[in-house]
């Protein structure tokens, strides 16, 4: 399982740094958000997907999966969603100002301005 | 003492604004007359080889620390400072107006300038003498930009500021080699084991930066070019600063050094050959210049390269034992001083000649002799001095280092043998043009027709008190001739002494006597006669042949050399910073995405570190398969989305699929999470749906996006690998063990990853509650604040 997963999170890697190479602001916020989905199925995979029970105590159960990446991905989901609200509205400011969305017009250099 | 010059600069701008009525140059001359007198209380004792050490620690426990050590070397430096130093003072005094110029500026300058000199020669640890090095070097350029409303001047101090601290940390290189190999700072140490070094794996590296900072700052060929740029400062300092001290700091540091660096065969031709070539070249281009200050500046290295020249045959004394080195090391020393009292004087002349007729130009200038008289009889004496006459001590330096060049010519050791005949023959041409010029600098000045409607000032003889300086210098050469072997006991001995410490151990043996006369059987003697006749005749025709200077085109220059790596440099590294900082966000983020997969997939090669071990994975699910061909078609969809609601529909889908990965793997609460904050971020970008542009590429060319999906592969495929390589080496087991076991009994409660969120680990989640504050504030502020009013125009537009 973990060699699937490690090769899905490649795909969302790959897909996240082509997005991020574009000129679309939208195009780069949607880039971070498949960013962050690999990062947290990365570190998933890396605590182990071994265990057969949920990190919840309950009668009989021994073999429970790693409760440690659990905690850190819930962190880094809030952490993340965070800032995809803030870019998101950052996009959404500097497209009303600037009207463009296209990183090469709103790159800050002095034949612009 | 060495401190002194600059607590007196501390109350200079004071007395200049306090005391309007008395030219301030007064108060300050009294500074380098006590030091003078203060210095020959030393005579005594550097003369029976004695020293004197006075330490001030700085930094002990490195090493670092102002140790002042006087012997025979620092004592005619000391007193060669402060002596003209103070003729300097004086002079200036009646050459700068008390009104018209910024006097406090000028003398804190000069008595900084001061100190950091006696601290060069007198300092014993090397990183102190690194330090007064680098504040000669800044008063300098204080100096020669003292009227800094001029270009000129700044061009001037610029242009000596980058050349001398190129030096200078050049030097400081060497010095540190020279600390690593002894272990030591101190110069005296250095010295005692300096017998240890020459096999040294640094020892040729830091002879060579040694060399570099010496020849800089004397103005050695090829970094003599800013030296006639520095002829921008006001005379005193060009008097004092660029011909009798400054530029003599390289010597020292060259005569100090030689009992370390001698014994290798590099120092001593680098030493003899680039003194000889500056000899020879400043010599011949002295004659090209028109302007008086030029003509000395050409002068000044070409004598610099004169003394060089003989400090590194002086130093062959280490390998033979011929009397004639030691005599050249005598000569060379004997040569600074008297180089110092003629080059002031004619300095202060050059001075005097632009401030009563108001311009430095030879063309315009001539047939002053009888209205200067007093200018003329000092100019004449220091011009034969330099041209080696008699009966004037540039006559006595000259024929010690004729003799010494010509014992050079059957020198043979280090198998040099055939090019010997090479040096006699470059110093006896030298010689002739040194003839030319101090002939064509005091007879075009004082001789000939006087051209009255070119000259800008009515020219009169001087005021008394800015010849008196002048007078003094030129008196100094003419007795120094009459009594050179009182000159050589007192202060050239005990120097010589201290540059060859092996070879002597008390003055009186350095056996060197000065005499006018060496009978016709000397060469030297010879020499100078066909200097005289040859030198006499190419004077006379002039004006015939001056014009093969205009040959050589002006963008084949030394300067046009400076000139062209200073604009190359601004404009090269403009263009680079423009080419790789220019402004679009893909490019940095292209370095960036290309640097990590370049590194980390290197690193795992070299370091053979990729390894998969198939026996740690878990089995395959078949849930996740489909799972992970759903995900993988979300993204696809995204990748090849034309619109925006399709694109962010299939975000949505990818990160629910996620949560249900998350569900496979045994995670509910990271689920749950999941569900929610993916269904408030599809709602949220649905929210700015409306406000957002449309999907577009921009007009992206096939080519970028064939960049952008390599370098997107590449990132892919190294989080694949070391995401496997990592998993299959693990070191150490999970830690999670304690909580699963302690979850119950230490925390009470039963959901092991929500103990772990608000108990364990409560401070993440206290930071990421403070994560969430500031991004709603954040958002609250981006919508609600308008501070640019040029915003809001722009908004309405």
């Amino acid at each position: 399982m973990e060699l699937l997963m490690a090769i899905l999170i490649g795909v969302l890697f790959t897909a996240a740094v082509y997005l991020i190479l574009s000129r679309s602001i939208l195009k780069i916020i949607i880039g971070t958000g498949l960013l962050s989905h690999g990062a947290h199925l990365l570190i998933l995979t890396m605590g182990g997907l071994g265990g057969s029970a949920p990190p919840v105590l309950s009668d009989g159960v021994t073999d429970f999966a790693d409760p440690l990446p659990q905690a850190l991905i819930l962190t880094a989901i809030v952490i993340s969603f965070g800032v995809t609200a803030f870019i998101l509205v950052l996009a959404y400011r500097a497209y009303a100002v600037h009207k463009t969305d296209d990183m090469n017009q709103l790159k800050g250099n002095d034949e612009h301005d | 003492m060495i401190f002194l010059p600059i607590v007196a600069a501390l109350f200079v701008p004071m007395l200049f604004r306090k005391l309007k009525g008395i030219h301030t140059g007064w108060f300050v001359l009294v500074v380098p007359v006590l030091l003078f007198g203060y210095y020959t209380t030393f005579l005594s004792t550097t003369m029976d080889g004695g020293h004197a050490i006075s330490e001030l620690q700085w930094i002990p426990s490195l090493g670092i620390s102002f140790v002042s050590y006087i012997d025979g070397l620092s004592i005619l430096f000391s007193l060669l400072i402060t002596g003209i130093g103070a003729l300097v003072v004086l002079y200036s005094i009646f050459y700068l107006d008390k009104n018209k110029e910024k006097l406090g500026n000028f003398y804190v300058y000069l008595l900084i300038f001061m100190t950091a000199m006696l601290g060069v020669v007198q300092s014993d640890n090397v990183i102190s003498l690194y330090l007064f090095w680098e504040l000669t070097s800044i008063s300098s350029f204080l100096l020669i930009g003292y009227w800094f409303t001029r270009d000129r001047s700044r061009f001037g101090a610029l242009k000596s500021m980058m050349i001398t601290v190129f030096g200078g940390l050049m030097m400081l290189g060497g010095f540190i080699l020279l600390g690593i190999m002894g272990g030591t700072f101190s110069i005296r140490e250095l010295i005692a084991q300096s017998s240890t070094f020459i096999n040294h794996e640094f020892f040729t590296l830091s002879l060579i930066l040694i060399l570099l900072g010496a020849f800089t700052k004397s103005a050695q060929f090829p970094f003599y070019i800013w030296l006639p740029d520095a002829m921008e400062a006001p005379t005193p300092v060009s008097a004092y600063l660029h011909s009798a001290t400054m530029v003599k700091a390289g010597l020292y540091l060259v005569a100090r050094f030689t009992p370390i660096f001698a014994v290798s065969e590099v120092w001593i031709w680098l030493v003899t050959g680039i003194g000889l070539l500056t000899l020879f070249w400043g010599s011949i281009f002295a004659v090209k210049q028109t302007d008086l200050k030029a003509i000395l500046a050409f002068s000044t290295v070409s004598q610099l390269g004169l003394i060089m020249s003989l400090l590194g045959a002086g130093a062959i004394t280490f390998h033979t034992n011929e009397a004639i080195f030691a005599l050249a090391m005598f000569a060379a020393l004997f040569h600074l001083i008297n180089h110092a009292t003629f080059k002031g004087s004619l300095f202060m002349i050059a001075g005097i000649v632009d401030h009563e007729t108001g311009t430095r130009d030879i063309r315009k200038l001539g047939g002053l002799m009888s209205i200067m008289p007093i200018s003329f009889t000092v100019a004449f004496i220091g011009s034969m001095s330099m041209a080696g006459l008699p009966p004037f001590n540039g006559f006595l330096s000259k024929e010690m280092f004729l003799d010494s060049m010509f014992a050079l010519r059957d020198f043979s050791l280090f198998n040099f043998d055939t090019w010997g005949i090479v040096f006699p023959i470059v110093a006896w041409i030298a010689s002739v043009f040194t003839f030319i010029y101090s002939f064509y600098f005091v007879f075009k000045t004082f001789a000939g027709k006087r051209k009255k409607e070119k000259l800008p000032l009515e020219p009169h003889e001087a005021p008394i008190g800015m010849l008196l300086s002048p007078i003094i210098l030129a008196s100094l050469v003419v007795v120094i001739f009459f009594i050179p072997n009182v000159v050589g006991k007192w202060l050239v001995k005990p120097a010589v002494m201290a540059v060859q410490p092996y070879e002597y151990a008390h003055p009186s043996e350095v056996a060197v006597t000065v005499s006018a006369w060496h009978g016709f059987a000397s060469p030297a003697l010879w020499m100078t006669v066909g200097v005289i006749i040859i030198g006499a005749l190419l004077y006379l025709s002039l004006s015939k042949w001056q014009k093969i200077y205009s040959i050589q085109p002006d963008h084949l220059s030394l300067n046009a050399v400076y000139d062209a790596t200073m604009t190359f440099s601004e404009k090269g590294m403009n263009r680079l910073s423009r080419f790789y900082m220019n402004g679009l966000i893909r490019t940095y983020l292209i370095y960036i995405f290309a640097f990590v997969s370049v590194i980390t997939l290197s690193v795992l090669f070299i370091q053979d570190a990729f390894v998969v071990d198939m026996s740690s994975f878990t089995e395959v699910n078949s849930f996740g398969i489909i799972n992970a061909i759903i995900l993988v078609l979300g993204v696809i969809f995204i990748l090849f989305s034309k619109t925006r609601l399709g694109a962010i529909i299939a975000l949505g889908a990818v990160g629910y699929s996620v949560a249900l990965f998350f569900v496979i793997f045994k995670a509910p609460d990271l689920a749950l999470t999941q569900l929610v904050i993916e269904t408030v971020s599809v709602a949220l970008f649905l929210l700015a749906f409306q406000h957002l542009p449309k999907l577009s590429d921009h007009g992206e060319t096939k080519r970028n996006k064939l960049a952008n999906a390599i370098i997107a592969l590449g990132v892919g495929v190294t989080v694949t690998l070391v995401a496997l390589s990592a998993h299959s080496q693990k070191l150490i087991s999970s830690i999670s063990q304690y909580y699963i076991d302690t979850v119950k009994t230490e925390a009470g409660g039963g959901n092991i990853v929500n103990v772990i969120l608000v108990d364990y680990r409560g401070f993440d989640t206290l930071f990421e509650i403070a994560v969430l504050s500031i991004a709603g504030i954040g958002v609250l502020g981006m919508i609600k604040l308008r501070l640019a009013k040029k915003e809001d125009s722009n908004e309405n537009k």
